[in-house]
C-alpha cells in the first residue's frame, strides 16, 4: 500500500499503528512540522481536518486529529499527540495550517484544559473564563457548589491571552480584541436572526463590518461528558437533540459507529428505511432552512410555505416513529419499528407535490430582484478556504468542495441509488441558497428509487442485552443536512464509552462567519448567517 | 366571580386539568375580600389582556422549532390571540422558555425578564426548562428555571407537541383572567 509507505516516510518520528484507520502517534514537539508535511506533500495532501478531539487517558492529556484530503477523499489518517504535564498542559497549535482548528482548539482548552502555543486567541470557547476546572478531564470535580448558577450579568472580557513560542521559550501575552475607538455592536445572544442563542460582537466602520468576535456556549449542555456515564443505547437519545433538524441522520451516525465496532450486520430493509428517513429529514431540514433564511430577509410568505410543506414530512415521521421532531427511531442494529402501512403511499404522493411546490418557491423568492441583489456576489468563500475551514455540506459544495459523504464513503443504501452530488463554483450567498433547493430535488430522486425497491425482511439485527464495545477508537461519519457529522468513540471495553466526541457541521459553519462578513454590510450578516444555516445546539453540544 | 365563568373558546371548563388549583386560588383571594364593581371591570380588562398575549421570540433549542411550528400555518396561535412574536422584550408579555437554560444563559434570561414591562409571564416549555430533562446530570445545565425566573405554566414533553403548547398557553389565559383578584387582595392586606 503506497500511501501508507509514503506516510511512514514522511513521519520518521511517529509510531504507526493499524486500527480502523492508520494511526500515527507523534511526539508533541514534532507535531506541527509533521502535520505541515502531510498537508503540503503532493502525494498525501491532507488538506481537510475532519475532527479535532481532546482526550484524557488518566495520565496524559492529548489530542486526536482526523485528517482527510480533498483530492483523495477516501484516505483518512489519524494523528495523535499527547503531553504528560497536567497542571499547565501545552501543545502546539495547528491553526495556521487548518483554519478550522481555531475554534476546535479553543473548545479543547475550555473543556480539557490544554493550551495551544501560537494559537491567535486562547480563550475558552463554551464556558465562561471564571469556570473552575475542566469538565472533560477524568478528575473533574462536578460539585455544583464550585460553579454555582450565577444570575448577575457580568460583561464579556475585551482581552485575549495567547501563548507564543520564541527562542526564550513560551511567552504569555495579552491583547485587546477591539481597539478603544472601535464601534462595536452586539448581536445576540437574544436575537431572532442568529437562529438561536449565539453572540456576535460586530465591529463596524459605518455600515461595513470590520471584524466579528464570536461568542458561543449559551446552549452548551455538556453532552459529551454526560455520554461518558451512559450505556450505548442511552447515548442514542442525545444525538437527536444535537442538531434537532437532522435528528435521524445524527442518530444514524452513532448507530453506525457502534455497529462498525461490534461488526454487526444491519439487515437490508433497515438500511433502506434508514436511508429513506435520512432523506426525508434532509428535505425537511432544507425546507426549514430555506423558510428561515427567506424570513430573515423579509419574505414571511416563504416561511409559511416552507413550514406548511415540512408538516407533511413530520406527519410521516409521526405515523412511523411516534415523534414529530425528536423521533428516537434508529436503534443499534436497525430501527425500532417497521414502517407504517401508509408510509410508502404517503412518500409516493409527496414526491410530485414537492416538485410542484419547488417551482413555486423559485417563482416566489429566487427570481425576486431584491433577493437576488442581496445574495449574488455576497459573502464569497473560495474552495481552498472552504476546505481549510472545514465547511462541508451544502455550504461547502456551493464553493466547489466535493465533500458529500454519501458519495465519498457510501453508507446504508446510498451505493444502491443513483443521484448527483450538487456542486456549484460561485461560493456566494446565492449559491448556498439555491444549492439547498437543488438538493431537495436530488433527495426526492433518491426517495423515488428507494420506495420502489425496498426489500422485505428483518428490521433490526439481534443485539446482546448489554452492549460492550471492543477496546479501541472508532469513527464514523454521515452526511447530515448541514454537512459532515462524525462520531468518535474511544472505548476501553466497558458498557459505557471512555470518550465520545461529536464532530458537528455547524461548528465549522459558524467559524467561517467572520471570514465571510468582513468588508460586507451589516445587513448582509443576516443573509450570510441564513445561507450557512447553522443550528446553535449543534455548535455548543 | 365563579371560576367556572372563565371562558376559553372551544374548551369547556371541565375539560381542563387543574381546576382545583384555580379554585383554591380564588378561595384564598375571597378571604381577603374583593370589590364586585372592580371585579366586573377586571373581567373586561382581563378579557382584552388574555386575548392578546404576545410572546418574545426566544428559543434556545429543539422546543424552539415546535414553537415556530405553532406560529406557522397549520397550528397558527394567532387564532388564540398570541398574535405575533416580538423580538424585543419591551414589547412582549410572555417569555416561552423553549429549550435548555445553561449556566451561561441564566443571567441573560434573567435580564430579558427584567427588561419586560409588567404584567409579565413565563411559560416553561419542555422537560429541559422544567427539570433539565435528559441533561439534568450535566455540569452546565440549570435544572429548574424557577431558580432564575418565576414560572407560571409548565408544559411537559420533549419537545411538547404543538397542541400541548396551545393548551399551555390557554392555561396561561385562564390564569390571566383571574389575576386582578390577586392584586386587590394584596392591597386589602
Amino acid at each position: 500500500m503506497e500511501i501508507k509507505d509514503k506516510i511512514i516516510s514522511l513521519l520518521p518520528d511517529a509510531v504507526i499503528t493499524e486500527g480502523q484507520y492508520l494511526t500515527a502517534t507523534i511526539p508533541s514537539d514534532k507535531l506541527h512540522e509533521s502535520v505541515k508535511r502531510l498537508r503540503y506533500d503532493e502525494e498525501t495532501w491532507f488538506d481537510y481536518l475532519m475532527s479535532l478531539t481532546g482526550y484524557d487517558d488518566g495520565a496524559n492529556l492529548g489530542v486526536v486529529y482526523y485528517l482527510s484530503s480533498s483530492r483523495f477523499p477516501q484516505n483518512v489518517l489519524v494523528v495523535k499527540t499527547f503531553t504528560s504535564e497536567r497542571e499547565d498542559a501545552q501543545l502546539f497549535s495547528i491553526s495556521d495550517i487548518y483554519e478550522t482548528a481555531n475554534l476546535n482548539e479553543r473548545e479543547v482548552f475550555g473543556l480539557m484544559g490544554i493550551r495551544f502555543i501560537n494559537h491567535p486567541d486562547m480563550r475558552k470557547l463554551f464556558l465562561r473564563n471564571e469556570w473552575v476546572g475542566f469538565p472533560l478531564r477524568k478528575d473533574y470535580n462536578a460539585d455544583p457548589a464550585i460553579n454555582p448558577i450565577n444570575i448577575e450579568s457580568n460583561p464579556e472580557s475585551d482581552v485575549l491571552t495567547k501563548l507564543t513560542f520564541t527562542h526564550e521559550g513560551v511567552v504569555e501575552s495579552e491583547e485587546k480584541i477591539f481597539e478603544d475607538d472601535e464601534y462595536v455592536v452586539n448581536i445576540g445572544p437574544q436575537h431572532p436572526a442568529t437562529h438561536g442563542v449565539l453572540h456576535f460582537r460586530v465591529s463596524l466602520n459605518g455600515e461595513i463590518v470590520k471584524k466579528i468576535d464570536l461568542n458561543c456556549g449559551y446552549i452548551h449542555r455538556g453532552i459529551e461528558k454526560l455520554a461518558e456515564s451512559m450505556t450505548y443505547p442511552q447515548i442514542l437519545h442525545m444525538t437527536d437533540r444535537l442538531d434537532y433538524l437532522s435528528a435521524h441522520i445524527n442518530r444514524h451516525a452513532l448507530c453506525m459507529c457502534i455497529e462498525n465496532a461490534l461488526q454487526l450486520e444491519v439487515p437490508p430493509r433497515a438500511q433502506y428505511i434508514r436511508t429513506m428517513m435520512d432523506e426525508l429529514t434532509r428535505v425537511a431540514s432544507h425546507l426549514l432552512g430555506w423558510a428561515c433564511m427567506c424570513m430573515d430577509m423579509g419574505a414571511l410568505t416563504a416561511f409559511i410555505y416552507g413550514m406548511r410543506d415540512r408538516e407533511i414530512i413530520l406527519d410521516m415521521f409521526e405515523e412511523t416513529c411516534g415523534g414529530r421532531l425528536i423521533t428516537n427511531y434508529n436503534v443499534i442494529g436497525g430501527v425500532m419499528a417497521d414502517l407504517h402501512p401508509n408510509f410508502l403511499q404517503r412518500v409516493r404522493d409527496f414526491i410530485p407535490y414537492m416538485r410542484k411546490m419547488l417551482k413555486e418557491y423559485h417563482q416566489v423568492f429566487t427570481g425576486n430582484v431584491i433577493a437576488r441583489e442581496r445574495m449574488l456576489g455576497i459573502g464569497l468563500l473560495s474552495k481552498e478556504e472552504a476546505i481549510s475551514y472545514g465547511v462541508t455540506g451544502p455550504s461547502g459544495r456551493a464553493s466547489g468542495f466535493r465533500c458529500d459523504v454519501r458519495k465519498v464513503a457510501p453508507y446504508a443504501a446510498y451505493d444502491k441509488v443513483k443521484f448527483n452530488e450538487v456542486v456549484r463554483e460561485e461560493g456566494d450567498t446565492y449559491a448556498r441558497y439555491v444549492i439547498r433547493l437543488d438538493e431537495i430535488v436530488e433527495s426526492l430522486n433518491i426517495l423515488e428509487q428507494l420506495i420502489e425497491t425496498i426489500p422485505d425482511g428483518e428490521i433490526a439485527a439481534k443485539t446482546k442485552a448489554i452492549i460492550r464495545l471492543p477496546e479501541g477508537d472508532f469513527y464514523s461519519r454521515v452526511e447530515a443536512a448541514r454537512g459532515e457529522f462524525g462520531v468518535y468513540i474511544s472505548s476501553k471495553g466497558d458498557k459505557t464509552p471512555y470518550r465520545v466526541k461529536f464532530r458537528s457541521p455547524s461548528m465549522t459553519l459558524v467559524g467561517v462567519v467572520d471570514k465571510l462578513t468582513r468588508g460586507e454590510k451589516i445587513a448582509d450578516l443576516i443573509a450570510i448567517g441564513g445561507s450557512l444555516d447553522y443550528v446553535v445546539p449543534d455548535i455548543d453540544r | 366571580m365563579e371560576v367556572k365563568n372563565i371562558y376559553i373558546k372551544g374548551i369547556k371548563h371541565e375539560e381542563f386539568n387543574d381546576n382545583e388549583y384555580l379554585e383554591n386560588m380564588v378561595q384564598e383571594l375571597r378571604a381577603g375580600g374583593v370589590d364586585i364593581m372592580t371585579g366586573a371591570l377586571d373581567d373586561l380588562i382581563n378579557w382584552g389582556r388574555s386575548n392578546s398575549v404576545w410572546p418574545l421570540t426566544f428559543a434556545t433549542s429543539c422546543c424552539g422549532i415546535e414553537f415556530m411550528s405553532v406560529g406557522a400555518a397549520r397550528h397558527d396561535f394567532a387564532r388564540f390571540g398570541f398574535e405575533v412574536t416580538r423580538s424585543s422584550p419591551r414589547q412582549a408579555d410572555v417569555i416561552i422558555v423553549a429549550g435548555t437554560i445553561v449556566h451561561k444563559m441564566a443571567p441573560i434570561l434573567k435580564r430579558l425578564y427584567d427588561q419586560m414591562a409588567e404584567p409579565k409571564y413565563i411559560i416553561a416549555m419542555g422537560s429541559c426548562a422544567i427539570s433539565g430533562g435528559p441533561f439534568c446530570n450535566s455540569y452546565h445545565v440549570v435544572n429548574d428555571i424557577n431558580e432564575v425566573v418565576p414560572v407560571d405554566v409548565y408544559i411537559p414533553g420533549c419537545p411538547p407537541r404543538p397542541e400541548a403548547l396551545l393548551y399551555g398557553m390557554m392555561q396561561l389565559q385562564r390564569k390571566i383572567k383571574l389575576e386582578n383578584f390577586l392584586r386587590k387582595a394584596k392591597e386589602k392586606k
